[in-house]
């Protein structure tokens, strides 16, 4: 399926207002990146898992980033049985960044979801072990967000730069 | 009777500590392993020992920059780190409406340098697996070939193990003189070789039983834990990006996709040993191919790149089949010469979260197997 076969395919198998309408974003991507409505997004993929005619087996990649006035999700999809790709991505608030686990669709999402916990601070409800994965448990902030201040302490130690 | 020796007898379960500093951990990983006897309840893997947020850095270093700090991720196999990186950057380019053309002869070094790393990332994987198992002569032969591939790698950009050879818009240097020479006197030798190492280790029983039938992970959740790589296609699934969404100059050459049967870790470990004979033959065509057309003699091997390299604003996720399985790299550029994002899709780490699916109710020894078998590098998966 192409690009937007996959969309439109999407459109009329999710709920209305799940998919959301071509953006006029800046920064346009290759896969073209379908902009999914936070509330909607573990119902969008569990149609991509399940559609027949979808059937996107595979994430490839769950990455959380900073835009500045939001923070997104970008979920990348691979079909091996229908060799196509795509991808959602789900903007959310930065003061409450909260998106519905899809670790029950891909196992994959388990632990990519807890690097964009511990990196970028996005929570993801029903998660079964949300918690830190590559930082320390005490560590404070998201490093990954643009605001984020590099400390000079580690636990009273200062640290050398 | 029974309330008796229970009171003798503790029989709770037993928590043990394996890492961070363990010789066959692959670097530095700790499993916790919740134990009843002899047998793994739970393993729990305990990462991030190794990390220095990579994305961070790489979002205040120009794109050129970046290269040298992939080299460090999968430290085993730099060269197909670069390439990932390099070509996600030209797919920016070319999504922009700008693209860099490279020059045929820098294609081919990258295809031959690809793929000698490949061996020589497999020939670690192979021996560091033996000796794990407690074989300790495949070891040996395995680090005296990967000598030679380093030795082609030293005379081509300086380095023994983190090259920065590979840039955006070709290579550093031009292949020595006598280079393809010498790289088609190590196929001829290595070729052979190969059958060696398969009757030192591949059919020695005590191997065979340490890792036939262990930790069999089936085609359909490979898939679902996004396994990639001679993991996933040890469970049977004929995926390889070189074949299937072949990127460069990959759909030049002849070669097979090996794949296992059944997905324990025998097979995930065979698929690599039948993936040198294909890396074998890949560079055996890219030399032939080079010197058929006459480009032994072109000295282009860079494409038309400017001094600061700023590529068009835009969004793109780009993946190749590094010897570990798909390396992705996701790259926000907002058209400065700095990425506003910089993701990577590691191999290693999406492999090493099915640990605790893998080891439920096996034996503790079988951890070993099974760490070997999926063929990780700390260094990636912490980045």
């Amino acid at each position: 399926m192409t690009e937007p076969e996959i969309r439109d395919r999407l459109v009329a198998q999710c709920s209305q207002g799940a998919i959301l309408p071509e953006g006029d974003d800046a920064l346009s991507a290759t896969p073209v990146e379908i902009r999914v409505h936070a509330s909607y997004l573990a119902e969008v993929a569990r149609v991509c898992r399940g559609d027949s005619e979808l059937h996107f087996d595979s994430l490839m990649c769950l990455s959380a980033l900073d835009r500045g006035d939001a923070l997104s999700v970008v979920y990348h999809l691979h079909s091996m049985s229908l060799r196509h790709r795509a991808a959602l991505r789900v903007d959310l608030p930065r003061a409450n960044p909260v998106v519905e686990t899809v670790c029950g669709v891909w196992r994959t999402a388990e632990w990519h979801e807890r690097e964009a916990y511990d990196m970028l601070g996005v929570r993801f409800e029903g998660h079964p072990d949300l918690r830190r994965i590559l930082l320390p448990n005490d560590w404070v902030g998201y490093p990954l967000r643009k605001d984020y201040e590099t400390p000079t302490f580690y636990r009273g130690m200062k640290v050398p730069y | 009777m029974r309330q008796a020796v229970a009171r003798e007898l503790r029989s709770d379960e037993m928590i043990i500590n394996m890492g961070p500093q363990h010789p066959s951990t692959h670097g530095v990983l700790r499993l916790e392993l919740k134990a009843d006897g002899e047998i793994v309840e739970e393993a729990i893997p305990h990462i991030g020992y190794l990390h220095r947020d990579f994305e961070k850095h790489a979002e205040k270093l120009p794109y050129p920059q970046i290269i040298p700090y992939t080299d460090r991720m999968d430290y085993i196999a730099a060269m197909n780190n670069e390439l990932g990186f390099c070509l996600a950057v030209e797919a920016l380019f070319e999504r922009g409406g700008k693209p860099i053309e490279i020059p045929e002869k820098g294609q081919y070094i990258r295809v031959i340098v690809a793929e000698l790393n490949r061996i020589a990332s497999h020939l670690l994987a192979f021996g560091t697996y033996g000796m794990d198992i407690g074989a300790f002569t495949p070891f040996l032969y395995a680090f005296r070939d990967r000598e030679q591939v380093l030795g082609l790698f030293e005379e081509v950009s300086g380095a023994r193990l983190l090259y920065n050879y590979i840039r955006i818009g070709g290579v550093a240097r031009d292949l020595t003189p006598d280079f393809h020479h010498k790289t088609r006197r190590f196929l001829d030798y290595f070729e052979p070789q190969i059958d060696t190492y398969n009757d030192l280790l591949s059919k020695n029983k005590v191997f065979l039983e340490r890792t036939r039938g262990v930790a069999v992970m089936s085609a359909e959740q490979a898939i679902s834990y996004g396994w990639t790589g001679p993991n996933l296609r040890g469970s049977g699934v004929k995926w390889d990006l070189r074949k299937d969404e072949p990127y460069g100059i990959y759909d030049r050459f002849e070669f097979d996709v090996p794949v296992g049967e059944t997905g324990d870790c025998w097979d995930r470990y065979f698929v690599r040993m039948e993936e040198f004979r294909q890396s074998v033959r890949i560079v055996r065509q890219a030399l032939h191919q080079m010197e058929s057309s006459g480009l032994l003699q072109s000295d282009e091997i860079m494409g038309k790149v400017r001094g600061t390299i700023r590529p068009p604003a835009g969004v793109v996720y780009s993946r190749t089949e590094a010897p570990r399985g798909d390396l992705g790299f996701y790259i926000v550029c907002d058209g400065t010469e700095y990425p506003q994002r910089l993701k990577v899709r590691s191999p290693c780490f999406t492999a090493l979260s099915a640990m605790q699916e893998l080891s439920r109710g096996l034996m503790v020894a079988d951890m070993i197997a099974i760490i070997g078998s999926i063929d990780i590098v700390m260094g990636e998966v912490d980045r």
